[in-house]
């Protein structure tokens, strides 16, 4: 009954994952083994160590705002009385719900050059227009905002369910013994929802970290390749510019980040599965 | 619930003296940063839905954009009555309820088999569906593409540029997903109920269609409004693997035809997109319950 399944994972996932490692070594045309140069080639190139870069930040910075705004948001929920959570609940996951590549769509609205609805709003209370995705380092702040955005509900989901799990008996006892609030919080609700923090950050750094629509959709990696994560790179320069054996070289770079973030995940589950 | 159902009782006990202040404040804070958030989360689609409202005259001049003078509906009536947004939307209907079909087919008999039947290899078979979710569409796609390349050489069927082709990409992407929480669904089964079926003399196909399928409904609820969401989403695999007009999904339809040139017709790409992101709200609006266990059983259960 899991031959479907086996020969699904067999054909579609792993053999293309080493199939991209053969493709690396290839020449441009795929007619000759050149060994490392694709590697090589890469590491001489500016736009390459930029990616690298870029990446490192998008998905650092996303991923602790995600975090932060999710923890906040989570307990925000979690204050009000119960009857109302849902309501809130419900609408703050809207983002996580809209596909990528819409919503994304609509802040490309939102910051176009000439008819920003925020440098409208700007105008009005006197700040100068900003240059949304014209610029470099605001195209960045852009790309993180949108990831941020659609990321951090996520996280709340993730983060009310483990507030949810800690026993009341918990935050009674730490009232007896005269914890004031930082103390509850440090001594019992973060190391009771350790586990979760740990596993939804990874997670979000996997997806982050191999991230194409919002890239793709909000800046295409302009200004001039600035914004570019491996994923949106791999992309012009695998698809769009017909060197496969360079996109797969560029795509590899994902997999140390990937492996450690696995590991990771894979040892917590183990260890869950043994106390189970 | 019950943790829920009590923190909600302490919240609003009158009784604490200098303590329900406190509690009103704290109270009151959480409501005005809540309204924050949900500003900053909800402003978007807000503003999709004001731009869709408005004419291009509108959308050009230079008025309050956050606000909608004359409302019409003209471009909702020309997304749904143009046949290439119809097309693109039947094509990704289409997709998605077969991949959600699909995955069903391919990961509930594998969870079953997984979560019951020990055999050689089951448990790390387990472990190696869950890690291959880790695995993201993004390293994939290169080498699938010349994989379809030579896959034409050999065969001569060209699987370029073809919808359905998407749905033999898209079960990477959701069956390992809901094999795993389909597992843990099967798993917190009790065994006496299998073995009660067992000794009455069911088969494993009746046990897992008698017993298990039906107890496990909303794990199953889940994980199709999961396959469905993601398949609905997905954005990388159509963009990369389809091109003419009549073979294109939702999200890479509306980017690539609405955006013509430079020339951005907002109102309309503003409709498309609500239009596109309409069937998952949909969906999660009556199903929500079921959405959000789908969304934390993957690191809650297992």
């Amino acid at each position: 009954m899991t031959l479907p399944l086996i020969l699904l994972i067999a054909v579609l996932v792993i053999y293309p994952a080493f199939y991209a490692v053969h493709l690396a070594t290839l020449n441009k045309t795929m007619e000759r083994y050149v060994g490392f140069s694709n590697f090589l080639f890469l590491f001489k190139r500016e736009t390459f160590w930029m990616v690298v870069w870029q990446s490192c930040i998008f998905a650092i910075t996303a991923v602790i705002f995600k975090a932060i705004i999710g923890f906040i948001v989570a307990h925000l929920v979690h204050n009000i009385p119960s009857k109302g959570q849902r309501k809130w609940r419900g609408m703050l996951l809207i983002p996580w719900v809209i596909p990528p590549a819409m919503s994304t769509l609509a802040w490309l609205w939102l910051f176009d050059p000439s008819y920003s609805a925020f440098n409208w709003i700007f105008e009005r209370v006197g700040i100068s227009p900003i240059p949304w995705l014209g610029d470099v380092y605001w195209a960045r702040f852009c790309v993180i905002l949108v990831n941020v955005w659609i990321g951090a509900p996520f996280f709340m989901i993730m983060y009310l369910a483990a507030l949810k799990s800690v026993p009341e008996q918990l935050y009674e006892a730490a009232k007896i013994d005269g914890a004031n609030w930082w103390q509850t919080m440090r001594f019992v609700t973060i190391p009771m929802m350790r586990n979760i923090i740990a596993i939804t950050a990874l997670f979000s750094t996997i997806v982050t970290f191999a991230n194409f629509d919002i890239v793709r959709v909000l800046t295409r990696g302009d200004p001039l390749d600035q914004t570019h994560v491996f994923a949106t790179w791999a992309f012009r320069v695998g698809i769009e510019g017909g060197d496969i054996p360079l996109g797969a070289s560029v795509s590899l770079f994902m997999v140390p980040i990937l492996t450690i973030g696995a590991i990771f995940i894979l040892r917590d589950i183990v260890k869950r599965g043994n106390e189970a | 619930m019950t943790a829920a159902a009590s923190t909600g009782a302490v919240a609003v006990h009158p009784k604490y003296g200098s303590m329900s202040s406190d509690r009103r404040w704290a109270l009151r804070w959480s409501y005005f940063f809540l309204i924050l958030f949900a500003i900053f989360f909800l402003t978007p689609p807000v503003y999709m839905l004001i731009t869709s409202l408005k004419t291009s005259q509108e959308i050009s001049a230079i008025t309050n954009p956050w606000w909608v003078y004359n409302p019409t509906l003209d471009n909702y009536r020309e997304l749904l009555t143009s046949n290439q947004y119809l097309r693109f939307f039947l094509n990704s209907s289409i997709v998605s309820v077969s991949v959600v079909t699909i995955t069903m087919l391919i990961s509930v008999p594998a969870a079953f088999a997984l979560s019951r039947m020990k055999f050689w290899g089951s448990t790390l078979l387990g472990t190696g569906v869950f890690l291959t979710y880790l695995i993201p569409e993004t390293l994939l796609f290169i080498p699938l593409f010349k994989m379809m390349a030579v896959f034409n050489d050999l065969t001569g069927i060209s699987l370029i540029n073809k919808w359905w082709v998407l749905l033999i990409l898209y079960p990477t992407l959701t069956v390992p997903f809901c094999t795993w929480i389909m597992i843990g669904y099967f798993a917190s089964i009790p065994k006496e109920l299998d073995e009660a079926a067992l000794i009455d003399g069911a088969t494993w196909t009746q046990t897992l269609t008698k017993i298990f399928i039906p107890v496990a409904l909303p794990g199953l609820i889940a994980a199709t409004i999961f396959a469905f969401t993601v398949s609905w989403a997905q954005f990388l695999y159509p963009l990369a693997f389809t091109t003419s007009e009549s073979q294109l999904v939702l999200p890479v339809g509306i980017i690539t035809t609405l955006i013509k040139g430079d020339v951005f017709n907002w109102g309309q790409i503003m409709t498309g997109a609500l239009l596109g992101a309409a069937p998952p709200l949909i969906i999660y609006a009556f199903l929500m319950d079921y959405y959000i266990a789908g969304l934390t059983a993957g690191a809650t259960k297992g």
